[in-house]
């Protein structure tokens, strides 16, 4: 497995949505090499004949009755909204402007 | 009346005895517990366990409770056993009526326009909520130090750290300003506070207590738990809060087995409770491990067997951890994106587009450990590193599910330290997250795996006279044989201390006890 460095950390800032200074992208680049080391072990833990466990108690078929529950108002849903508008989030433009 | 420095020492079965018995009234007791927060939990030395207290609407909810008992009849009958007996409860779990803040700066001053399916049944039974407890921010972290709102500080010490993630619930019980604590528990959140702080934590089967309402971090290890002074009082508060719940998609369906006659049991003769070979000796402070032997002895002297198991796959289970825990964090904190809730950041300049407004606002709404997390789990979770890191992960709580097969078919309980050290000082760690990551070593096991585990007090160390924690495991749905031999366990080394371990633990300053030593 290839080692973390710096470049890796600023693509999976931008793909996390989390801005990030110069000095932080190092700190983190430093940090994040560490740990990922100590994890290394892991992938050399289970054979391939070893399945997954995604959940820890199985459970299957969760179904309930298929009736209205509980549901909240608009001004509930959005009483802690930092900005809305006429029953909605508002938030600033989707797109890039020219 | 009882003198308010002897009510807050109650236990919580010994305060809902008294309460019924009209010995005391739970406004009293209500009131009794805010002072006691009012006292030792602010400015520059205090306790630092809560992050809002609820004084108005906890004492209402006493002086119902009080007027029902009052009043007599089929109302007053029907009360919950904990009607009246107050209770905090750990700032990842949303409550109406009261912020929410996860321990974040993204969440401040937020109120959750729902309450956790677990706050509903405190509501139900009548437990007055006294208010909510510091946490590391979302619940990530050893220690509490990586909370937004300052440290938690340890009773015993108030320069150690309280454990972590629920250092506020833990040190809030053992300092005397709540009876009973709700936690959460995703590597050892509520059994390593418990541990280092001389309290008793229990986190439960996964998806026998309702999740609903807990503010997400690893929705595969996530549960909810109770955080108290005895086992009885955890097999109170774990009856309150368990059972099934529609709203959990993970939730069990099974049947909440009497948690509290098992607490009541008195014996553990003929039980098999198994020494993990990988959980202690190397790695493990000296009085830890001291500690650990002198609860086997006693084990041993009431008759239980003990024999010796060995989970070889127990060594992978930290790092599978740090990769699991992450991946699922960075996708459950996508939605703290300054749309719906919490904070908005704009950019200072540049055009001010979604993509951007998200990026500053996690950028300044989120501490370090929560950013560090994200990356890690973006990482894990990338195109081509996938099947290497979260994959084999997976994997590898296989095979530490099949270690504990294994284990219990030798076995009935399992037995090890619950974290390898005390509590350590506030700072001393905070720069070396892999250090801070080995606290939970113990108690990851658990969560991996899916079965329940509760630390009960073993005894100070040696060489620095603070607690250590003993953690016993149960195969998964068996919880009621960890109230067995927890309260077992408990009542002996008791009996050898002539008294409570929180009787050893230092006077704080404010307390009544030391102001009347001071007129004096």
């Amino acid at each position: 497995m290839a080692a973390i460095n710096r470049d890796d950390v600023a693509h999976l800032a931008r793909l996390a949505h989390i801005e990030m200074s110069d000095q932080e992208l190092d700190r983190m680049a430093g940090e994040l090499a560490v740990i990922v080391d100590s994890v290394k072990s892991v992938s050399q833990a289970a054979g391939d004949d070893v399945p997954a466990t995604s959940h820890p108690i199985p459970l299957t078929n969760v179904f309930r009755e298929d009736v209205v529950g509980h549901t909240f108002t608009a001004d509930q849903a959005l009483s802690g909204a930092p900005d809305s508008d006429e029953n909605r989030f508002k938030v600033p433009a989707i797109l890039d402007e020219a | 009346m009882t003198d308010s420095h002897e009510l807050i020492r109650l236990s919580a079965a010994q305060l809902a005895e008294k309460l019924a018995a009209g010995e005391v009234t739970s406004v009293e007791a209500t009131q009794a517990y805010l002072d006691r927060i009012a006292e030792v939990d602010g400015g520059e030395r205090g306790v630092n366990a809560f992050l809002h207290v609820n004084a108005e609407e906890a004492l209402a909810v006493a002086a119902e409770v009080d007027a029902i008992r009052a009043a007599g009849g089929s109302e007053a009958e029907s009360l919950h056993v904990l009607a009246g007996v107050p209770i905090a409860v750990k700032d990842l779990i949303v409550t109406v009526g009261q912020p929410t803040t996860a321990g974040s700066k993204i969440l401040e001053g937020w109120h959750s326009p729902y309450d956790a399916t677990v706050v509903e049944r405190l509501r139900a039974a009548k437990m007055p909520i006294l208010g909510k407890t510091n946490l590391d921010e979302f619940a990530m972290g050893s220690s509490t130090e990586h909370s937004a709102y300052g440290p938690t500080r340890n009773p015993w010490d108030l320069d150690r750290i309280p454990g972590g993630s629920g250092g506020g619930s833990a040190a809030a019980v053992a300092a005397f300003e709540a009876p009973l604590a709700l936690g959460t528990d995703t590597g050892g959140s509520i059994r390593q506070p418990g541990a280092v702080t001389g309290t008793v934590g229990v986190k439960p089967t996964y998806g026998s207590v309702s999740r609903y309402g807990a503010i997400a971090m690893a929705s595969s290890l996530d549960q909810i738990g109770p955080v108290t002074r005895t086992v009885l009082d955890s097999a109170l508060l774990h009856q309150v809060i368990g059972g099934h719940d529609p709203r959990d998609s993970t939730s069990l369906p099974d049947l909440l087995a009497d948690l509290v006659a098992a607490a009541k049991t008195g014996n553990v003769e003929g039980m098999r409770i198994g020494i993990i070979k990988e959980l202690h000796g190397e790695g493990y402070q000296a009085g830890v491990e001291n500690r650990f032997h002198d609860s086997l002895e006693l084990l041993k002297e009431a008759g239980a067997e003990i024999v010796e198991v060995s989970c070889p796959n127990f060594q992978y289970a930290l790092g599978a951890y740090y990769l699991i825990m992450p991946s699922e964090a960075s996708s459950n904190l996508a939605k703290f994106d300054g749309v719906r809730y919490g904070l908005r950041v704009l950019p200072e300049d540049g055009p001010m587009t979604i993509e951007r407004v998200m990026g500053a606002t996690r950028a300044a709404g989120f501490g370090d450990e929560v950013k560090r997390r994200i990356i890690l789990g973006t990482y894990a979770l990338s195109a081509g590193y996938y099947d290497a890191y979260y994959g084999s992960a997976q994997k590898v709580r296989t095979l530490v599910q099949r270690d504990f097969d294994a284990a219990f078919t030798v076995a009935d309980v399992l037995i090890s330290p619950t974290a390898p050290t005390t509590a350590f000082k506030l700072g001393e760690k905070l720069d070396d997250p892999l250090a801070m990551y080995l606290n939970d070593v113990a108690t990851i096991p658990a969560n991996l795996a899916g079965v329940p585990g509760l630390s009960l007090p073993g005894g100070l160390a040696d060489e620095d006279g603070l607690p250590v924690g003993i953690q016993l495991l149960a195969p998964a749905r068996e919880d009621a044989r960890l109230y067995r031999v927890g309260a077992v366990l408990e009542s002996l080394l008791e009996a050898k201390w002539g008294g409570p371990l929180l009787a050893q633990a230092p006077e704080l300053a404010g307390s009544p006890a030391l102001e009347t030593q001071e007129a004096n």
